[in-house]
C-alpha cells in the first residue's frame, strides 16, 4: 500500500447522499402530478395561484435571510415545498393576494421567526392555510368549479346528501387546487414511498384510524348511515384535504415525531381528530387543523415514546 | 418634584408594564380587540393604581406586614368596584364590551405588583406618581395593541373606517379586513411583534450609547437591569428607599 493513499480525518468517514435539497426535490416532482390536475381541473386561475404561493414563500425567505444576515437556504427547496403545498390547499377563486400573504405568512412567522428549517413547531404551509381560512372565511371556501360555486362533495355529505366516488377518486370535483384527485396524489405518494422518502407508519395509521372512527361514528352523525358503510367511508377517504393531508403534510420530517411508536400514535391522533372535525365540528372539512393540532402535540408524543436504550430500564 | 417626573418616565418607558414587564397580560390580551377597548381598559386600571397606590401608602404604617395582602385586596377591590358603578353609569357600551375584566381589574398583577414592590415602601405623593406613570404605561401598551389589532382587523381606528372596505357584492374594490387580528392569535401575533420592537430599539439605543442601564443580574431588580428578556419574572425591587 503506498504512503498517499492513506488519508488522515476525523469521523464520520461515510457521508449519505441524502442532503435535504434531495429530499424536497423528491417532494416537490412528487406534488407535481397533483399540481398539473389541479390547473387542468380549475384553469388557469389556478396556476396563478400556485406561482403566486411559491413565489411568495421563495422570495420572502431570501429577503428574511438577506437582511438577517443569515446563510441564503433558497436552494433547498423546503419554501418551494411550502408555498406549493400551500397553493394546493387555497381554492383557485381566491384573489391572487390571498396566496401571496399566505406565503409570507408561512414563511416568515412560522417557519423563520422560529428559527428557519427544522425549527418551525407546525406545518407552515397549513399554519399560513389556517391563518386564512380564520381571515377570510368567505373567499377561502366558496370553490368555483365550472364557472359555477358549489358545495365540495364532504359538504353534500355533511348535509346528508350522496355523493358519487368514482369522480372524488378522478378528482372532477370542487375543492381546493391539490386535493381534489386522489389518483393524481397516490402516484406522486406511491413515487415518493419508492424513494423512501416517506413510509408507510404516518399516512398508514392517519387512513386506518380514520376509517374505524368514521366507520363506527358516522352512525352517530347521520342516523341514516349504518356502522361501517362502505360508500359513506370511501367518499370520506377520497373527499377533502384527506389524502393530500396524510401523504404530504403529516409526513414532514420537522413536525412529525422522529419515534417509530410515536408516529403510530401520531397517525392514529390525526385520525381520530380528523373524524372528530369532520363528523361532528361546525365546518365538514378539518384535516389542516387536525394536522397543525398533532403537529403541536409532537414534542410531548416523543417524549412519552422515546427508546429505551439496550441494558436500560426493565425490573428493579 | 424630580423623583414625581422619574415615576412617570419609569412607567411609561423604562419599565413599561405591557411591553417590558410583561404585567397584565390576561386583559392586554383580552380586550384589545379595538383601540377604544384598550384606552377603555387602561384608564380604568389608571384611576384604580393611581388611587390604591395613594391609599395604601397612606396605610403603609398601619398595615401589618403578615395581612398586607388581603389588606391590598380590599383597597383595590374596593376602588375598582367604584370605577365600576362609574363606567356602567357613564359609558354603557364601554362597559359591556369590557364585560368581566372590569372586575377582573383586582387580581390585575400590576396593581399588587405596585402596591407591594412601591407604595407600601415609599412616601404618598412618590407612590401616586408611580400609579400614574404605570398606569398611563399600560394605556399606552393597550392602546398601541388596540389600534394596530382595529386597523389591520377591521380597517378601522377608534370606531371611523380609516380604509374604504372592499365590496365583493357590489364589484368594489378596497382593503379586505384580515379578520385574524381581532380574534385571540391576533392579540398573540401583535403583541409578539411590538414587543419585538421595542426590544430592537432599546438595542438600537444601547448600541449608540445612549443612557441605558447595563445587565447586572437580577440581584438589583428589573429597574437596572437592562436585559428584558426575563419578562420581569421577578417583581422590580429597584428604586426603592
Amino acid at each position: 500500500m503506498s504512503e498517499n493513499k492513506l488519508k488522515m480525518s476525523s469521523s464520520p468517514h461515510i457521508r449519505s447522499k441524502v442532503t435535504s435539497a434531495n429530499i424536497m426535490l423528491y417532494v416537490t416532482i412528487a406534488l407535481l402530478p397533483a399540481s398539473a390536475f389541479g390547473v387542468w381541473n380549475f384553469g388557469v386561475s389556478a396556476l396563478v395561484m400556485l406561482i403566486c404561493t411559491t413565489a411568495s414563500s421563495v422570495l420572502t425567505e431570501y429577503i428574511y435571510e438577506k437582511l438577517m444576515h443569515k446563510k441564503i437556504t433558497v436552494n433547498d427547496f423546503s419554501a418551494v415545498v411550502t408555498g406549493l403545498l400551500l397553493g394546493l390547499n387555497m381554492p383557485a377563486s381566491a384573489p391572487w393576494w390571498m396566496g401571496v400573504l399566505g406565503g409570507v405568512f408561512a414563511i416568515l412567522i412560522v417557519k423563520q421567526l422560529f428559527g428557519g428549517l427544522g425549527q418551525n413547531f407546525m406545518n407552515p404551509a397549513l399554519g399560513a392555510r389556517c391563518f386564512l381560512l380564520i381571515s377570510f372565511t368567505s373567499q377561502m371556501t366558496t370553490f368555483v368549479y365550472d364557472g359555477v360555486t358549489g358545495p365540495t362533495p364532504l359538504a353534500q355529505l355533511k348535509s346528508g346528501e350522496t355523493v358519487d366516488s368514482m369522480s372524488m377518486l378522478l378528482g372532477r370535483i370542487p375543492g381546493t387546487i391539490g386535493e381534489t384527485s386522489v389518483i393524481a396524489i397516490i402516484i406522486g405518494a406511491i413515487f415518493l414511498i419508492l424513494l423512501g422518502v416517506i413510509d408507510l407508519r404516518i399516512p398508514g395509521t392517519y387512513i386506518v384510524s380514520f376509517v374505524i372512527f368514521v366507520g363506527i361514528f358516522g352512525h352517530f352523525a347521520n342516523p341514516n348511515i349504518g356502522f361501517f358503510d362502505p360508500q359513506y367511508i370511501t367518499a370520506h377517504l377520497c373527499g377533502g384535504g384527506l389524502m393530500l393531508g396524510a401523504w404530504f403534510m403529516a409526513t414532514d420530517y420537522v413536525t412529525s415525531p422522529i419515534t417509530k411508536r410515536g408516529q403510530l400514535v401520531y397517525g392514529a391522533l390525526l385520525g381520530i381528530l380528523t373524524g372528530l372535525f369532520r363528523l361532528f365540528g361546525g365546518s365538514a372539512e378539518g384535516v389542516s387543523y387536525a394536522i397543525i393540532i398533532s403537529n403541536l402535540l409532537v414534542p410531548l408524543i416523543e417524549r412519552v415514546t422515546l427508546p429505551k436504550p439496550f441494558g436500560k430500564g426493565g425490573e428493579k | 418634584m424630580n423623583n414625581c417626573t422619574e415615576r412617570i418616565y419609569n412607567g411609561l418607558v423604562k419599565e413599561n408594564p405591557t411591553f417590558v414587564l410583561m404585567l397584565g397580560m390576561c386583559p392586554t390580551l383580552a380586550v384589545t380587540t379595538s383601540a377604544i377597548n384598550g384606552v377603555g381598559m387602561g384608564l380604568s386600571t389608571t384611576v384604580v393604581l393611581v388611587l390604591s397606590n395613594m391609599l395604601i401608602s397612606m396605610l403603609r404604617k398601619i398595615i401589618p406586614d403578615s395581612v398586607r395582602m388581603p389588606a391590598f385586596i380590599v383597597v383595590v377591590a374596593s376602588f375598582v368596584t367604584i370605577v365600576q358603578f362609574l363606567l356602567e353609569g357613564f359609558v354603557p357600551s364601554l362597559y359591556a364590551s369590557l364585560g368581566i375584566y372590569i372586575p377582573l381589574i383586582v387580581v390585575n398583577c400590576i396593581i399588587l405588583g405596585r402596591a407591594e414592590s412601591y407604595a407600601s415602601k415609599n412616601p404618598v405623593l412618590p407612590s401616586i406618581f408611580d400609579g400614574i406613570g404605570m398606569g398611563l404605561g399600560f394605556t399606552v401598551g393597550l392602546a398601541a395593541i388596540g389600534i394596530v389589532r382595529e386597523v389591520i382587523g377591521t380597517g378601522a381606528i377608534f370606531g371611523r373606517q380609516l380604509l374604504p372596505l372592499a365590496d365583493a357584492a357590489a364589484g368594489k374594490g378596497g382593503y379586505v379586513p384580515v379578520t385574524i387580528f381581532i380574534l385571540p392569535p391576533g392579540a398573540f401575533l401583535v403583541l409578539a411583534f411590538l414587543v419585538a420592537l421595542q426590544n430592537k430599539v432599546r438595542s438600537n439605543a444601547a448600541k449608540k450609547g445612549k443612557k441605558v442601564p447595563e445587565a447586572t443580574g437580577c440581584g438589583e431588580g428589573c429597574a437596572s437591569c437592562g436585559n428584558s428578556a426575563c419578562g420581569g419574572k421577578v417583581f422590580p425591587t429597584g428604586n426603592e428607599e
